[in-house]
């Protein structure tokens, strides 16, 4: 298993978001969180990823217990295993495209591969916009940004959080295809937390999460 | 974490440079002063080693020192020559120098004197000798870097002490070079040197040489419409005398004994070096601490002016900020980038009001023949300028700490659902 939660609960000042959520992710499978607004899908996602620590429960990323370590640690277990994709955080304002990549692979870890960058921004149709800044970049561009940001460290878990919201049909095929492809590729496991319905056809494999009304 | 850094100052150039000009105006404002008052300072205790006293003809004493030691302002008159008798005369005095004062070569005032003026300032040759003869001279080391004077060659003086004031050159009475003085990093520098009987002899003023040979001027140059050494005796005829004299006391009896006995029992004034240079610098003091005041209140202006900066930066990037915590950098690193942003606007304004107050000190020595006169070196460094660029850099530090503490703090969590 690349990722397990058990019995996994947080809240927000009383206000249950997940209670007792379980998964179990084995390497290289591919999974739709599907759960309109508020369900609680961006919080698993700080979960997962150790951004939050939650109340109750454990979270397990590639055999090391997350939700135990100290946050440095924590850190150190995130850039090593997790690539995160954003809604609206995409890239760091002040670098190129291009310097953004270079600095995501430096922070995981990686060591320098040009090639790579260049391979990414080709399979993601933004080599022209290597050289461009995120303000000078559209919507469908920045968002593909993101994800070669996301992939250019070769994660073992990518998780992307609406992903394809701002990308019209034919984009968001491409990009679908991209995230699938390159997990394939590096043998990662993919996790999409969505609500556009479009993606159940690149990737069958949905979980449901819903909003909880109770108080804690 | 220094790449990003850069970036993130050259995404916002124009407030990354205005807060680079405000320190570097204050630093430069800083170092200027620092600049000036030191090298002023050490120029007036230089030159006036070793010089106890000044006679000369009454007037302003702060004036008699400016211009007989300093060679930076007019001569109060003239004494009688045999003043210079008189202090020689006395046990309490070691030396008494006479300069004779009146022409210029290019700007370059020539003092009539001794061969004991050299020993005040430790003067040795660097090329040639001594002058012996009438109309021979001796050129300080920058007079002949800037005249481009050689052994053997001959000049006209002309009327004045100064360029800003030169008059008809003595075309009857040239002066030769005989010797160039090394550096000394005195008065002495910028002066050119003769006997005081050339200076006599171009100015038209009979006189008796070591002989005892009476010296005619030749027709048509006996000036008397200016403060040369000149007056005229009870034929009407001129009379030798000199600008000034440099006392040196034997003993410390001297110092409480002759100023009196000069200023009470004779028609001329004695000036104490050590009195007014210190007025001197007191004025100059006062005025140099309310810049000082000014170029401090400069700098924290500028350190306020990158705190306001990056204040305002730290709240806008939250979101980078977490999508760099979220890539794998480390709090501290994300830190660190604030920090090292407002360093680096710290170090920009350190590094170019360096500069910036040197080349205005150069300027300053090139268009006020004054300060060039002070013998300013532009381009010498002090060393309390690396502590103004320590100060200036904890500023910079003090100001970006609190941004970066906010970025700091920032909450991923939160700031990550706001962007979901």
């Amino acid at each position: 298993m690349i990722l397990a939660l058990a019995d996994l609960s947080h809240d927000f000042g009383g206000q249950h978001v997940l209670n007792g959520f379980s998964l179990d992710l084995p390497k290289g499978q591919h999974s739709l969180l599907l759960g309109p607004s508020g369900s609680g899908k961006t919080t698993l996602i700080n979960l997962i990823a150790g951004l939050l620590t939650p109340k109750s429960g454990t979270v397990i990323v590639g055999g090391e217990l997350m939700s135990a370590l100290r946050p440095a640690a924590r850190d150190d277990l995130r850039r090593r295993r997790i690539g995160l994709i954003f809604q609206t955080l995409r890239l760091v304002s002040a670098l190129d495209l291009r310097s953004n990549l270079l600095l995501a692979q430096r922070l995981c870890g990686e060591a320098r591969d040009e090639a790579r960058i260049v391979e990414l921004l080709d399979r993601l149709n933004l080599s022209h916009r290597a050289k461009g800044f995120p303000r000078d970049l559209s919507q469908g561009e920045a968002q593909r940004a993101a994800i070669a940001r996301a992939l250019v460290g070769k994660p073992d878990l990518l998780i992307a959080d609406e992903p394809t919201s701002a990308l019209d049909d034919v984009n968001t095929a491409r990009v679908a295809k991209l995230l699938i492809e390159t997990a394939d590729a590096n043998g990662s496991t993919l996790l999409i937390a969505t609500h556009d319905a479009r993606l159940r056809e690149f990737i069958p494999t949905t979980l449901q999460l819903a909003p909880l009304a109770l108080a804690a | 974490m220094f790449g990003l850094a850069i970036a993130y100052l050259r995404d916002r150039a124009l407030t990354t440079a205005l807060n680079v000009l405000l320190l570097a105006i204050a630093v430069a404002t800083l170092v200027l002063l620092l600049q000036f008052s030191t090298q002023v300072t050490e120029r007036f205790e230089r030159d006036a080693k070793g010089i106890d006293l000044v006679v000369g003809a009454k007037g302003s004493p702060l004036q008699l020192i400016l211009s007989s030691i300093y060679q930076i302002d007019q001569p109060t008159g003239n004494i009688p020559l045999d003043s210079v008798d008189l202090l020689r005369r006395d046990p309490a005095v070691a030396r008494a120098i006479p300069l004779a004062l009146g022409d210029n070569f290019r700007g370059f005032r020539i003092v009539g004197t001794e061969a004991e003026y050299l020993e005040i300032y430790n003067a040795k040759l660097a090329q040639g000798r001594i002058n012996r003869a009438e109309a021979e001279v001796v050129m300080g080391a920058s007079v002949a870097r800037n005249t481009g004077a050689k052994l053997g060659q001959k000049f006209l003086g002309s009327h004045g002490l100064g360029k800003e004031e030169e008059g008809h050159e003595h075309e009857a009475h040239p002066f030769t070079t005989v010797g160039i003085l090394a550096p000394t990093g005195t008065v002495i520098d910028r002066l050119i040197l003769t006997s005081v009987e050339s200076v006599w002899e171009v100015h038209g003023i009979e006189h008796n040489d070591e002989q005892g040979k009476a010296h005619d001027h030749a027709a048509g140059e006996a000036h008397h419409d200016h403060d040369e050494p000149v007056v005229l005796d009870e034929r009407g005829e001129l009379k030798p005398e000199v600008t000034a004299l440099l006392v040196t006391y034997a003993n410390a009896s001297g110092a409480i004994r002759i100023p009196g006995m000069i200023n009470r029992q004779t028609g001329m004034q004695s000036a104490v070096p050590a009195v007014e240079t210190a007025r001197l610098l007191n004025l100059f003091g006062s005025a140099i601490d309310g810049a000082r005041l000014f170029g401090w209140l400069l700098a924290i202006t500028g350190g306020l002016s990158i705190f306001v900066a990056l204040l305002g930066v730290a709240r806008a990037r939250e979101g980078d900020m977490a999508l760099l915590r979220v890539m794998g950098a480390m709090r501290a690193t994300v830190f660190g980038t604030v920090l090292l942003e407002g360093i680096l606007i710290a170090s920009a304004g350190v590094i170019a009001g360096v500069v910036l107050g040197h080349t205005m000190l150069a300027l300053a020595a090139a268009l006020f023949p004054t300060l060039a006169d002070l013998g300013l070196q532009a381009w010498v460094f002090h060393p309390g300028e690396a502590l103004i660029a320590l100060a200036v850099l904890a500023v910079g530090v003090v100001a970006a700490l609190t941004p970066a503490i906010k970025v700091f703090r920032v909450d991923l969590a939160r700031t990550l659902a706001r962007a979901s």
